[in-house]
């Protein structure tokens, strides 16, 4: 086993049974199965185009399935009478393109959630919102609007908006492919801090080193399935399906194998 | 009486009649505001037979020329005892909103839809997200066109005149060429720099309200929230 399990993995925590998303003709998500425990970080590769991101978006429900079930601990997410606002406020989500609330500075950005949904006095939110920013790194920026930001910067805090809101687990949509090269670093560096952490997570992404550091399973999905789930160390030394082991050298060849730090 | 005099004697009434014209216009903006953005979330969010039941509103209303509009109600309503400053502002102010309920739905538009989704995600309903994260949005991007429709209605407002009794600027300014126009050969010389005076009126309104949203712009500007290419005023 490879260095990334550092700590023990708790019972599940979400479970996804053979999820269908179908936009029109194409058929985006052809029944994804799969568990994620307490503490794991799971990171999800493959080619675009493969329903990862629908994947993710299914799971919040920000994408509706057409077909299959999501558990959050012992409430199943999909079901037409559960509070979907409720579930959404325990789940974080990291998007490529940050979608921080142009209209708000960095600290509101955080702490809106918490004073609109956690109905947290406004004081109170805005001082866990400053804690949030420094453990990001961005306390110095609280007053910066994200036209003032730098797409790393963005990128942090909107991971301080999602951990403000002290979700079970974060949802992570490829959160570095949107920035520049020298920019990658600094939000790799803050999400392999909370996979250190014991931060429940998945990952969709191509950053190779990060998934070797810190993964605890890879998911490889192609053609809106998973085709192969495992260690890193399983996947990147002895895919079981060769169509693994293409994709892991091409993705390897072509991004490196930055980890971030 | 010198010229002046006469001038002066013709154009003080016009301060008498502006009390009129402006309510009309309060009361037309209020109604185009308030029906306008109704017309424009029911556009953005609402359900198709709502949303074509705008758009039909909206052709309706920007179709038709305002003096026909006015004239239509006045002959509607008088016989129902309206109130003709009421009648005005009703038929101004519904034309006004089929034009700002645009203005308010090509804003709302205008706002990113992953703005949507991240409000959405960290479990706001539809209406928080609406409220706190569209909204604030979508009114910075709606100020430089509503600047453009204000202009537009202080104008349409001379078209009031047409209702009988109800005494506006133009109405009044009309009431007092006839005479002038008797008293030859001053009287026809202080025609034009009387309606020159007149559309000093009306260019004080437009300038003046222009100013105020201006003003309003600057105070609720965000960095990277400018409207690129903005109207100046």
């Amino acid at each position: 086993m490879s260095a990334a399990t550092k700590h023990d993995l708790g019972d599940v925590i979400l479970r996804v049974e053979d999820l269908h998303k179908r936009y029109g003709k194409d058929e985006i998500l052809r029944g994804v199965t799969f568990e994620l425990r307490r503490g794991e970080t799971k990171v999800v590769i493959g080619p675009s185009g493969t329903g990862k991101s629908t994947l993710l978006r299914c799971i919040n429900q920000l994408s509706v399935p057409d077909k299959g079930r999501v558990w959050l601990e012992d409430v199943e997410i999909t079901h037409a009478r559960t509070n979907i606002n409720r579930v959404r406020a325990q789940i974080g989500f990291v998007f490529q393109d940050f979608n921080l609330f142009n209209h708000l500075t960095a600290l509101h950005n955080v702490s809106l959630g918490l004073i609109k949904v956690k109905k947290m006095p406004k004081g109170a939110a805005l001082r866990r919102a400053r804690e949030e920013l420094a453990r990001v790194g961005l306390a110095a920026k609280e007053n910066s609007y994200p036209a003032e930001l730098s797409g790393g910067q963005k990128q942090r805090v909107s991971i301080a908006r999602a951990l403000a809101m002290d979700p079970k687990l974060i949802l992570f949509d490829e959160p570095t492919s949107a920035l520049d090269p020298e920019l990658i670093g600094e939000v790799l560096e803050v999400m392999i801090q909370l996979a250190r952490g014991g931060m429940t997570m998945i990952v969709v992404s191509h950053e190779m080193g990060f998934a070797r550091a810190v993964a605890d399973r890879i998911i490889f999905m192609e053609g809106g399935g998973i085709l192969e789930e495992g260690t890193p160390s399983d996947l990147f030394t002895c895919p079981r399906c060769e169509r693994t082991g293409q994709f892991l050298r091409k993705i390897t060849e072509l991004y490196g194998e930055t980890d971030g730090q | 009486m010198s010229a002046a005099e006469i001038l002066w004697q013709n154009v003080r009434p016009l301060f008498g009649a502006l009390p009129v014209t402006l309510e009309v216009l309060g009361l037309l903006l209020v109604i185009g505001l308030t029906l306008g953005t109704v017309l424009a979330f029911a556009q953005a969010y609402g359900r198709r037979p709502l949303r074509y039941l705008c758009i039909g509103y909206e052709q309706l209303f920007r179709g038709i020329p305002p003096l026909v509009v006015l004239l239509f109600y006045w002959g509607v309503l008088q016989s129902f005892d309206t109130p003709r400053v009421l009648v005005a502002a009703l038929a101004l102010g519904m034309r006004s909103a089929a034009y700002q309920s645009q203005i308010f739905r090509g804003a709302i538009q205008a706002v990113p839809p992953g703005q949507m989704m991240a409000a959405r995600s960290l479990g706001m309903s539809r209406l928080q997200a609406i409220r706190s994260v569209i909204v604030p949005q979508a009114f910075r991007l709606a100020i430089p066109p509503w600047t453009n429709e204000y202009s537009s209605v202080v104008k349409d407002t001379a078209f009031i005149c047409v209702i009988g009794g109800l005494i506006d600027l133009t109405r009044q300014a009309l009431m007092k060429v006839a005479p002038l126009s008797m008293r030859r050969p001053v009287g026809t010389q202080l025609i034009l720099p009387y309606l020159i005076i007149l559309g000093l009126f009306y260019l004080a309104l437009t300038y003046g309200g222009n100013g105020l949203l201006a003003m309003l712009e600057r105070r609720m500007r965000i960095p990277g929230f400018e409207m690129k290419g903005k109207v100046e005023r």
